[in-house]
């Protein structure tokens, strides 16, 4: 494997083999000394086209932990601004000595295109390209439900509920492809103008509503962000109606199983998709979440530059 | 100068000899005298493109009408279209004959130009459409392929205009309010690869309003590169209605689909967008009975800094004239669906006949020695490098069934044993 660019590109058991070395790495976070430099004298560049600290500070912890020197760039200091290409970008980079390019970018495709495009040898890694996909955050999703159920990486009879803003999500997407792939089932819900025709194709069913699916009995609900930025003025919605249909709030709390597992990929709007008491609540799974993230990073980087194949 | 093609299969499946003189087909049968041996070639009708970008002026850097009629000869053309997108766009009568003499000088193909409907192709008021088919040029065809006449008085005016001479308005059909930012063909795939969708509605709706108006006024439409299956529909019922209708189909849209656009490579980005296999079916099934009556390249050639990006940021087009008569022929006549006969009036016959082209379209003793020499037996490699400027041709990992061996304009050759001829005048 030389890129991770799409879920859709993994076989199931590349699937399964990078969530085994991950599980392998959280016992490396576990440690006092958090380290396993194997890619030593390897540079990682973070280049990052829109603002995500979680991720970005996701991929250099990972990166740090195993040895790696990390670069990161932003949009607001890379020559982008000054309309330099994404080639002649990568090429920069490449040529300053980078053996991993982490990217994230505001236009669907565009880590394939920084890939297979014979612009530049590096590896690449899709650190969440447009409204296409996120491949590590549906990893380190897939990481944490396997933790929850202690069910290795055989999803059979999980249930999952995802909900929100389907439209925009890039993780709505990875996890729709990966959640299949694992042989989970996987179930949908959002306002009907976030809901484009065609996402049963990806293997999902979809509800018309949050309580109707929820009435289905969901193992797993994962709450996607509102992503407001991206809301185009003729999707504009109003706060409160989102938050009486779409919003995990106190009542459709007390509706979860007993052992659901509550997740969110952050950043969370509290009050708007997840109320407090949801967040907050003892199945939420949010911050292994983001613990989950670390090791499944290393092992996505581990596995593209550690010589593994 | 006499030229004898000794052994040659024409369309209806003869075996004759074809001896032209003086730039025209003088003897069609069995002739005595030597010649060059042409057994196991199809002589056709020399190709017609109803619809090519040769960018110039203005867009000198991704082709120009020598290097276009070049790329043309290669792919057995001796006749191509010049459409009006260009800078200036071709919307008086100067600029028609600008580039009807730019034609004029090449020996490769003749260049019929093509008048813009609108000013600019602004779409709001419509350009001296009677002044260029006054013209040098004879425009009889007009479009602002590219972008649609979407407004609806305007275009029926526009076929008003044209009715006095039996003039053509060719429509690139896409509403444009149904395809803001549009990337690829809408539907389950654009969803899961988060581009935006351009629906098939947006193309059949202008291509019924269209078929509308060209009943109501009596004029002719002719509708530029279908893609839906829904489109061919509508075109059929036209036709039966009695609406002078003509249509032309793309050989991409014929041979390839949206799968294609899932590794983003801008290649694969054209506008309409590639459809479904079933749409390609349609498209097809259409030719076969008729309803579409003509090959289109939409020869698209853009320069390597606008394909070489990420797929949001690339130009829509791709590259077409060397390969189409090898598409054409794989999906028509290899697969079995159709024969020569048919083959000859999709890629030249009917399209001579929409232009207005006297000189083409035919292999008939007296007229003009227009042929294209088919090689049904060899095959093009996609990667073949182009003869255009640019190279932005989606069937490089591709081998296509059948290639053009000789390209004949007026009596002599422009490409012979598939090398083009080089003119020192």
């Amino acid at each position: 494997m030389k890129h991770l660019l799409s879920i859709r590109d993994l076989s199931q058991l590349e699937a399964t083999s990078l969530l085994a070395s991950a599980n392998e790495m959280s016992a490396v976070n576990r440690r006092a000394l958090k380290t396993l430099p194997t890619l030593r004298g390897k540079t990682v560049v973070n280049l990052f086209y829109e603002n995500s600290t979680r991720t970005r500070i996701s991929f250099e912890i990972s990166a740090k932990r195993l040895g790696a020197d990390v670069i990161n760039v932003s949009s607001e200091v890379s020559s982008a601004s000054k309309g330099e290409s994404l080639r002649d970008t990568a090429q920069t980079l490449e040529a300053l000595g980078a053996d991993a390019i982490v990217l994230r970018h505001p236009m669907s495709g565009a880590a394939h295109a920084m890939a297979t495009r014979n612009w530049i040898s590096s590896s690449v890694i899709n650190a969440g390209d447009g409204r296409h996909e996120h491949p590590t955050q549906a990893l380190l999703d897939a990481l944490t439900i396997s933790r929850v159920f202690g069910s290795g990486f055989d999803f059979k009879g999980i249930k999952v509920l995802i909900v929100g803003d389907l439209y925009h999500s890039r993780v709505a997407r990875s996890n729709f492809l990966l959640l299949n792939l694992l042989g989970a089932k996987v179930i949908a819900t959002g306002p009907r103008q976030l809901v484009p025709q065609g996402f049963d194709q990806m293997g999902v069913e979809i509800y018309d509503s949050f309580d109707e699916a929820l009435s289905e009995q969901p193992d797993v609900v994962m709450m996607l962000r509102v992503q407001k930025e991206r809301m185009q003025a003729d999707l504009a919605f109003s706060t409160s109606d989102y938050q009486s249909d779409w919003s995990l709030n106190e009542e459709r709390l007390r509706q979860l199983k007993s052992e659901c597992a509550i997740m969110h990929p952050g950043p969370m709007n509290r009050g708007l998709e997840i109320s407090n008491s949801a967040a907050d609540d003892p199945r939420s799974r949010v911050l292994d979440q983001v613990q989950n993230g670390l090791a499944v990073r290393m092992a996505v980087l581990h596995h593209l530059l550690g010589g593994q194949s | 100068m006499a030229i004898t093609l000794k052994n040659v299969m024409i369309s209806n499946g003869k075996r004759v000899d074809i001896r032209t003189e003086n730039g025209a087909i003088a003897e069609i049968g069995s002739i005595s005298e030597k010649g060059i041996d042409c057994s196991g070639l199809v002589a056709l009708a020399g190709f017609v493109d109803p619809h090519t970008h040769l960018r110039q002026p203005g867009f000198e850097s991704s082709e120009t009408v020598m290097s276009g009629t070049r790329t043309a000869a290669k792919g057995g053309y001796v006749a191509v279209t010049a459409m009006a997108n260009t800078n200036p766009v071709a919307d008086t009568a100067a600029i028609v004959e600008e580039v009807m003499a730019l034609g004029e000088a090449s020996r490769y193909a003749f260049v019929q130009p093509i008048g813009a409907v609108t000013k600019g192709l602004g779409g709001s008021q419509l350009s001296d459409l009677a002044g260029m088919h006054n013209s040098n040029a004879q425009v009889r065809v007009f479009s602002d392929d590219g972008l649609c006449v979407f407004d609806d008085d305007l275009m029926k005016e526009a076929l008003e205009k044209v009715l006095p001479f039996d003039g053509v308005i060719a429509q690139h059909a896409q509403d444009p309010t149904k395809t803001v930012g549009s990337q690829m063909n809408d539907g389950a795939l654009s969803v899961e690869l988060g581009l935006t969708g351009w629906p098939t509605v947006a193309e059949e709706s202008i291509i019924k309003r269209d078929a509308e108006l060209a009943l109501e006024t009596g004029s002719r439409l002719h509708v530029c590169h279908v893609t839906t299956g829904g489109g061919v529909e509508i075109i059929r019922w036209a036709k039966k209605q009695g609406a002078r209708i003509t249509a032309e189909v793309t050989p991409h849209h014929l041979l390839l689909n949206q799968e294609l656009v899932r590794g983003y490579d801008p290649v694969y980005k054209v506008n309409p967008p590639l459809r479904t296999e079933g749409d390609a079916a349609a498209l097809l099934e259409g030719l076969l009975d008729g309803t579409i009556d003509m090959l289109g390249t939409d020869h698209a050639p853009h320069s390597a800094e606008k394909k070489d990006c990420e797929w949001e940021n690339a130009a829509f087009g791709m590259i077409g004239l060397e390969s189409a008569a090898s598409v054409l022929h794989q999906v028509l006549v290899a697969s079995g669906a159709g024969d020569w006969e048919l083959f000859e009036k999709i890629i030249s016959t009917n399209a001579a006949k929409m232009l207005g082209l006297q000189n083409y379209g035919a292999i008939k003793v007296g007229e003009r020695a227009n042929m294209t020499l088919f090689n049904p037996d060899e095959h093009l490699q996609g990667n073949e490098p182009s003869v255009s400027k640019s190279s932005n041709s989606p069937y490089f990992p591709l081998t296509l069934k059948g290639r053009v061996q000789h390209t004949m304009r007026d009596g002599y050759f422009t490409m012979f044993d598939q090398v083009l001829e080089e003119f020192n005048d």
